[in-house]
């Protein structure tokens, strides 16, 4: 068996990816796919623990997670086509109209 | 018809009056302006009347009636209620305030016709009565206390009633603010006699008095008399809190009249002879107020003497002729009071309003050194004005004579009199005779002095205001024969007629203070009187008559004195300088640099305005547009949770 700790140590690992890519890239599609990475890493630890502890719980859990997912991503998709038309840019920095 | 009823309708009509005229009274015509206020003003007086009937033919009679109508405050222990009082003083008082009022409004219909706020005018007449009504037939001290605010206010509205004018508008504040001093010392003795009694109800308050045991809370009673009467003093003008009433004049002669003559000016007086009971346990308060009131008279008289303004003259008048009323009550003969407060009424307005008369022909000149000779023109105004002269000098037979003739008596043999308050008081007399003539020839006979410009406009006033002139002067002759005198085998009704109310404090009085036997005989002591009028009366038609160069011989030969009575002693300056200047430096150097700009509008409001604004300086930077920083700020708050979770759970 693999034990438990080397999924979850996998699963932080994505996890950290994922943060890092969020706060750090410019691309705003590239932020999205390291919010989707947070939240497959997430995915995989409920997994993990729904089979160690033998009950499908955490299988459950998942599926909430996909659909929230999915649906966080449809909406994020169209903002962004809605600001590339506007800004022709894809530079999370050029979002700025909101600064003082 | 009972009593209850007719107690309000007699004191209702005049707020409703007010009430009609001060909220439609600008669209209404001047007749209609006055017809109602008139009109209150009559009722008042028909129920005072039918009141007076009912009561005298009641059974219950002579004690007092009262009726509480509803609890205006209950709080702890102490509850007043809207109740009032009616017994023979009330009766007096409700008697001599409608009638004046009454004649006095019919009199404003004349005066006030060409002057503008017609209505304004009516409407705070009518709601001074209505005040005054109240303080009279109040059952309770706070009650009373309403009125007395009530008037103080309505005086404070008539006086600066030309509110443009800078002297009138100074001359209501000077009025309230001292009067305002008075006040302090009325609450407070207020307040002292509910800590000793536990009650505020003159029957309760009265009763529990009675039943003391000589000499017990005799220094709490002494201080609540002493304190009343500071109230008194601002409020009927004597000394120290006298300074307002000569300036009141700037108000219309009318409102001198009713309110500085005949009736607020005596709520001092009412309110002493209502608590007697309080004096009587407190003899050395009674001998205070009458120090006061005798020096009072004496002090104005003499100011009187060098007064060239009519007015201002027939002020400090009154002002000596209310010490007198406060030296008959602080004599101990409470009923002599009430009985020159009654006559002075009648003939104190009809001096006024005999004066407005003269005003008005002479264009708004009240100097007397441009009247002279006017009782050719003014023949009415003359013969009235000459009647109340003679009532106020004390001249037998007219009204002024009979009371203040009981009062020099009391002032010598009453409970609480010394003969040199009667001597004192007899040579004010003198002094009162003195100044009255010299006013009376300076105006009406002699060469006339009268300006060329206001020559032609002499005119006789219309019957408007010459009627209640006649009618005034008319009581200012009878009045004074409800009591005649002991001397001449009279039965001293009034005095009689107001034993119920007195009697329980002029019986302490005496138990307290052994009777001395003074040298002077009734009849004696009123020949002095007597004397001192024709004296005063000769010397001032002497020297305003005859030869008419002496007063100027006299200013010349003494000008310092003539001078510091001119300016009346210098008090108002020695008021200005000790009291009203440093209240001005500390008011605009600290409460208002200081306090209301510095601490106030600075730190308080201009502060609490810019920290929040720093706050929120500081507080919205986050929001800085840049979303990584936002990315940033979502992935701490999520660590610090996570930290916290692990913190909590380990």
């Amino acid at each position: 068996m693999v034990p438990l700790s080397h999924y979850l140590a996998l699963s932080v690992i994505l996890f950290v990816i994922g943060a890092a890519g969020f706060l750090f890239r410019r691309n705003i599609i590239t932020v999205f796919m390291c919010i989707e990475l947070m939240l497959n890493a997430v995915n995989l630890a409920f997994m993990a623990f729904s089979r160690f502890r033998g009950n499908l719980d955490g299988q459950i859990f998942v599926f909430f997670v996909i659909v929230v997912a999915a649906a966080e991503a449809a909406v994020g998709l169209a903002v962004i086509i809605a600001l590339h038309r506007n800004r022709a840019s894809l530079n999370i920095e050029d979002v700025d109209s909101m600064k003082m | 018809m009972n009593l209850e009823i007719l107690l309000l309708l007699m004191v209702l009509p005049p707020l409703a009056g007010a009430a009609l005229n001060g909220i439609l009274g600008r669209r209404f015509s001047q007749a209609t302006v006055s017809l109602i206020g008139c009109g209150a003003a009559g009722l008042s007086m028909v129920f005072a009347l039918l009141t007076a009937w009912v009561y005298s033919h009641s059974t219950t009679q002579p004690a007092p009636f009262t009726y509480p109508y509803f609890t205006w405050i209950q709080a702890g222990e102490l509850r007043a209620q809207y109740a009032l009082y009616y017994d023979r003083l009330t009766l007096i008082m409700t008697l001599t305030v409608t009638v004046v009022a009454f004649l006095i409004h019919l009199y404003s219909r004349g005066y006030m016709e060409h002057e503008g706020g017609y209505y304004r005018f009516f409407t705070y007449m009518n709601l001074f009565l209505f005040m005054m009504l109240t303080l009279v037939t109040a059952a309770n001290y706070p009650l009373m206390f309403v009125g007395w605010e009530g008037v103080g206010l309505c005086s404070y509205l008539l006086i600066g009633f030309y509110f443009r004018k800078k002297s009138a508008a100074d001359a209501g504040k000077k009025a309230f603010i001292v009067t305002r001093i008075g006040d302090a010392g009325f609450t407070v003795g207020v307040a002292l006699l509910f800590w000793t009694f536990h009650s505020l109800d003159f029957q309760t308050v009265f009763q529990r008095v009675k039943d003391l045991p000589p000499g017990q809370f005799e220094s709490v009673l002494t201080a609540v008399g002493l304190l009343l009467f500071l109230g008194a003093a601002g409020k009927s003008a004597q000394l120290p809190l006298y300074v307002w009433l000569p300036d009141a004049m700037e108000g219309p002669t009318p409102v001198s009249a009713l309110i500085h003559a005949a009736t607020m000016v005596t709520a001092g007086v009412y309110l002493v002879a209502r608590s007697s009971i309080i004096y009587a346990h407190a003899p050395s308060a009674l001998a205070v107020v009458g120090l006061v009131g005798c020096l009072t008279a004496f002090y104005a008289g003499t100011i009187a003497l060098a007064q060239n303004d009519l007015k201002r003259m027939l002020a400090y008048s009154t002002i000596s002729q209310l010490g007198y009323m406060f030296l008959g009550c602080g004599a101990g003969v409470f009923a002599a009071g009430i009985f020159h407060l009654m006559t002075h009424a009648f003939f104190k307005s009809l001096l006024f309003l005999a004066a407005g008369s003269v005003m008005h022909a002479m264009s708004g000149e009240l100097d007397m050194r441009k009247m002279g000779g006017l009782r050719h023109k003014l023949k009415t105004t003359y013969a009235t004005f000459l009647i109340g002269t003679l009532a106020i000098s004390g001249v037998p037979l007219f009204a002024g004579f009979f009371s203040k003739d009981e009062i020099l008596a009391g002032a010598y043999e009453g409970p609480l009199g010394k003969p040199w308050l009667f001597w004192l008081g007899t040579f004010t007399a003198g002094l009162t005779a003195f100044y009255m003539f010299r006013a009376l020839s300076m105006t009406f006979y002699g060469k006339s002095r009268v300006e060329p410009e206001a020559e032609h406009h002499l005119h006789e006033s219309g019957y408007k205001m010459t009627i209640p002139l006649m009618v005034l002067a008319f009581f200012s002759i009878v009045a004074g024969w409800v009591s005649w005198p002991r001397a001449w085998h009279g039965s001293e009704a009034f005095d009689r007629y107001l034993d119920p109310v007195f009697s329980p404090a002029t019986e302490a009085l005496r138990n307290a203070s052994p009777e001395l036997m003074g040298g002077l005989s009734p009849g004696a002591l009123m020949g002095f009187s007597i004397l001192a009028a024709a004296i005063g009366i000769g010397v001032a038609l002497w020297w305003y008559l005859k030869s008419t160069d002496i007063p100027e011989q006299l200013a010349e030969r003494y000008p310092d004195f003539y001078r510091i009575l001119t300016h009346k002693y210098y008090v108002d300056e020695f008021y200005n300088w000790l009291i009203v200047r440093p209240l001005c430096v500390v008011s605009d150097k600290f409460l208002w640099r200081v306090v209301d700009v510095g601490v106030i509008d600075n730190v308080m409001v201009n502060g609490a305005g810019e920290t929040t604004a720093s706050v929120g300086g500081v507080l919205r930077r986050i929001q800085s547009g840049n979303i990584p920083s936002y990315a940033a700020w979502v992935v701490l708050g999520a660590v610090v949770w996570l930290l916290y979770i692990f913190a909590a759970h380990s």
